[in-house]
């Protein structure tokens, strides 16, 4: 019995077990630590995580085409892609552009799909212009058989189906949420109309057609759908839905508001509906098979487009090709960014080495003042001293003419030292040498001088004593500082935009562009993604070879 | 959100049309952007100091984001949070930004002032209104500077835009913008291609192979500039014989520093540069915006810039009033772009031909520029 005590859960002052007492005591001091950081957690996830992953998704995100063209894209599913699509394509494309055009949609739709096929852009433009036109010859033709379709009233009353119709919400609902999707936003409040259910069954598009109309009036122009007249839009889809006999006995057995309207315009003659021709007319290049194969190319919400583009491919209706040779661009630039990168790290470990050990190794007094010299540079504006190094390295600049004027150089021949490699090479160098010689100034501060003089007075000579006892433990701060740099010179984009020229130039100046004035950014952010990829199989490969226990910033 | 802000942006419209705006319904700051340099200056002088000394407590603030106005703006519009009320932007941004809806459609008759003699503003800007939400400042061009000194003796000055290409008569180093646009123009048009049929060569890929092969010819000769500001830098430094910038840059190098520096004209590329009002602003900030506009684009405003830099005034009306330097003296008027003497040749940049081709051939011009 008196085990029990033993084999029982040991226990603290207050009698509570002492395992669970302990763990409330980590918990409160976990929490407080939580706490305390929890200000700069939720500022680095803020500002900087939640962009950074914001932007590398728009490198697969594609749902623009699918928002745009909700309709066409659905057609276009059993399109085999050999000749140019069927009517039915055409009129879904009708009422999807002439949505997108009210929105003004339609045009970042062309400049998305222009990167990947020129012409896009001018085509949707074009016609999203003439939507309006054609869509007209049935609003006149249906003004001229009834007047009564001017009003936006008899339009109202028509497609509601009456006060106490039941309603069709959900037609309604799913035309709300298709124009959220195209304006990437959402509407809050209650939809002012809702279509008919009878009606909706009659009559599908004119249902449709109106249900997107009432709501663009609503939530996007914020005017009443009672006191505006349909777009010519919905006069399209009713002379679609007048079409189909079918429709036109349902008509004649129909007894609910705008009934007598709707039996004088199926009686009457409506112009034919010809979309494939109406937009052939407004633009030749819808008879183009090639660009309706971009459009289906790119119609999933999500694309390896932009990756493939960000490394020299593209998407073919034969599968995935090589770019052609005069278009390859990111492969160079992707390895002229490495092994620059590479070689300004080696010539900042070279420049730097010996200041270091000079700085290490002078009194405290001195080496103070020398470091004024490494730092004053660092607290310069960075244009500042890339462009003083054009000053110095152009052709009429301070070096060739000290050149010329020594005799070393000819006046006729001086050198080409600026708008290639050779430049950026030397300004970047320039530029990142502090973060080189400060990790590995600290270390080797740390390396007391009496290894040295222990391994001469064992009979090492100068060299022996350096490379075997000094330069082993000065090899952390190398580590330290070549990352540093590196992982810094792979993102420089100002200096080799300046000084680069056009065979000195890096990845990250493509990115800027990308962003900035060609706004393909879902490029950008694939070519962004790629170089973060590879610092990171870098990093991971140099904490093979190294270790990264090895890299110390003093 | 978009409602309301639809709805306050209409009402704001209504009111700023009308007569009856007081000042207490306008915002006391405004934020424009431009491009900094001696052009903001002379817009700064020119309009935005006389408007801000007329209205006492209201101030400018500006913000030199004009070569990234396109996407800044969509990115503002993206994260719903407009912080600029007007912006300067070239033309075929403004169609861009017109086209995807963040900027605002102006209606130039109701919005801008007339013409002294009444004629309507639309028809005094005349065709220089290239979409509905821009209004017209300045006609700009790019075209070449060269160096006087470095005319090789015995030789005429240059005369033709196809001298850059001529290495054996006028050897030296060239400034380029790095950039398809002009460039490849420029070299068709010296290629023999007759000035007309420039983009129909241009749109097919043995014309851009063409091109690529003519700025071949002077490549390993060129140095190329992404600032408009590097091309006087080359020229004053002596770098570079000849180079293409815009000709207010090179304006400011002749006149004002005295450089030995002279215009060659021929085939300067026009472009324009106006106003953008931001799409979605808040009514007392467009109210403010629109009484500014109305003063700022007004006939005497915009010839009142032409006395700070050699831009020629976007109104017909302006140009006679053109005048002189504001402190050099001299004539503005034959540095003006749109100067018959400078505008016998000219080339008339496609925009909406750009507007599609831009991203294939700035892909084929970068790669040929990378091998």
């Amino acid at each position: 019995m008196s085990d029990s005590t033993h084999t029982g859960p040991m226990l603290a002052a207050d009698g509570t077990p002492l395992k669970r007492s302990l763990r409330r005591a980590l918990r409160a001091q976990k929490m407080r630590a939580l706490a305390l950081i929890a200000p700069l957690l939720i500022f680095v996830l803020l500002t900087f995580i939640a962009p950074i992953v914001d932007m590398l998704f728009r490198s697969v995100e594609n749902q623009i085409v699918g928002n745009t063209l909700p309709m066409t894209v659905e057609e276009l599913r059993d399109w085999d892609a050999t000749e140019v699509p069927d009517e039915q394509v055409f009129r879904a494309l009708f009422f999807d552009l002439f949505l997108a055009a009210e929105a003004k949609e339609h045009t970042k739709l062309g400049s998305r799909l222009n990167y990947e096929k020129s012409g896009i852009s001018s085509l949707f433009r074009t016609s999203g212009r003439d939507m309006n036109d054609i869509g007209e010859v049935f609003q006149d033709a249906l003004e001229e058989i009834d007047p009564a379709f001017e009003e936006a009233s008899t339009w109202v009353e028509m497609m509601s189906g009456g006060a106490r119709a039941e309603p069709n919400a959900r037609l309604m609902s799913n035309q709300i949420a298709r124009l959220e999707a195209l304006e990437a936003t959402t509407f809050s409040g209650d939809a002012e109309f809702l279509p008919g259910a009878a009606i909706s069954d009659i009559l599908p598009n004119t249902a449709r057609a109106y249900a997107a109309f009432a709501a663009f009036t609503q939530f996007v122009d914020g005017k009443s759908v009672t006191k505006e007249e349909p777009w010519e839009a919905v006069y399209a889809a009713l002379a679609l839905d007048l079409e189909d006999p079918a429709t036109k006995t349902a008509i004649a057995s129909y007894a609910g508001p705008g009934a007598d309207n709707l039996r004088q315009a199926a009686a009457a003659t409506l112009p034919p509906i010809a979309m494939r021709d109406a937009f052939f007319e407004s633009n030749k290049d819808w008879a183009n098979v090639t660009f309706w194969e971009t459009i289906k190319t790119y119609s999933p919400p999500y694309t390896t487009g932009y990756f493939l583009n960000a490394v020299d491919m593209e998407k073919t209706p034969q599968g995935i090709a090589l770019r052609s040779e005069d278009e390859r661009i990111y492969g160079i630039l992707f390895q002229r960014t490495m092994f620059m990168s590479l070689m300004i790290t080696f010539s900042c470990v070279a420049l730097g080495y010996p200041v270091a050990w000079i700085l290490a190794n002078l009194p405290t007094r001195t080496a103070n003042l020398l470091m004024i010299l490494v730092l004053l540079p660092f607290w310069t504006s960075l244009l500042v001293r890339t462009s003083a190094w054009k000053v110095m390295l152009q052709q009429q600049g301070v070096i060739n003419d000290v050149l010329v004027w020594l005799g070393l150089v000819a006046d006729e021949s001086r050198l080409v030292m600026i708008n290639n490699q050779f430049g950026t090479i030397v300004a970047m160098t320039h530029i990142l040498l502090p973060f080189m010689i400060l990790p590995m100034y600290s270390v080797m501060q740390t390396i007391p001088p009496s290894y040295l003089r222990a391994a001469k007075s064992l009979g090492a000579n100068n060299w022996t004593a350096f490379w075997r006892v000094y330069f082993p433990q000065s090899v952390p701060g190398i580590g330290a500082g070549s990352i540093l740099v590196f992982i810094l010179a792979i993102g420089y984009y100002i200096t080799p935009e300046i000084v680069g020229g056009t065979t000195g130039t890096f990845i990250s100046n493509r990115i800027a562009y990308h962003i900035s004035s060609s706004l393909n950014w879902g490029l950008a952010a694939a070519l962004g993604t790629i170089l973060l990829a590879v610092v990171l199989i870098l990093y991971w490969a140099y904490d093979k070879i190294v270790g990264i226990d090895n890299v110390k910033l003093g | 959100m978009k409602l309301t802000k639809t709805l306050l942006a209409t009402t704001a419209l209504t009111v700023a049309a009308g007569t009856a705006v007081t000042a207490q319904d306008m915002a006391n700051s405004m934020t424009i952007v431009s491009w900094g340099g001696a052009y903001q200056a002379s817009q700064d002088k020119a309009y935005v100091q006389p408007y801000l000394a007329a209205n006492p407590g209201v101030t400018a603030t500006w913000d030199e984001s004009s070569a990234e106005a396109v996407a800044k703006l969509r990115a503002m519009n993206e994260a719903g949070n407009i912080t600029w009320d007007l912006v300067d932007v070239v033309a075929s941004d403004s169609m861009r930004l017109c086209d995807e809806g963040l900027a605002m459609e102006i209606d130039h008759d109701e919005m801008l002032a007339a013409a002294p003699d009444g004629t309507s503003a639309s028809d005094d800007f005349g065709d220089l209104i290239v979409s509905d939400c821009f209004i017209p400042q300045i006609v700009y061009s790019t075209t070449f500077g060269y160096r006087t000194d470095m005319v090789p003796a015995g030789t005429e000055p240059p005369s033709s835009v196809c001298d850059v290409f001529d290495l054996a008569k006028y050897p030296g180093k060239r400034s380029l913008q790095k950039r398809p646009i002009d460039n490849m123009e420029w070299a068709l048009y010296c290629d023999g291609v007759a000035k007309d049929e420039i983009y129909d060569v241009l749109g097919t890929d043995e014309g851009v192979e063409r091109a690529l092969a003519k700025l071949g010819t002077i490549k390993d000769q060129v140095v190329w500039w992404s600032a408009g500001a590097e091309t006087p830098q080359l020229l004053a430094d002596g770098e570079v014989f000849i180079g293409s910038t815009f000709n207010g840059r090179l304006f400011s190098a002749i006149a004002e520093q005295g450089q030995p520096i002279a215009m060659l004209w021929d085939m300067q590329s026009f472009d324009l540069d106006g106003w953008i009002v931001p799409a979605g602003l808040p009514a007392d900030r467009l109210a403010r915006v629109m009484d500014f506009l109305k003063f700022g684009t007004d006939t005497q405003r915009l010839a009142d810039q032409a006395a700070y830099i050699s831009y020629g005034p976007a109104r017909a009306s302006s140009a006679p009033l053109v005048g002189k330097h504001a402190e050099l003296g001299i004539d503005m008027a034959p540095h003006m772009p749109t100067d018959p003497a400078n505008a016998s040749n000219v080339h008339i940049y496609d925009y909406e031909w750009w507007a599609d081709n831009r991203d294939d051939l700035d892909a084929k011009f970068q790669s040929w520029l990378a091998q």
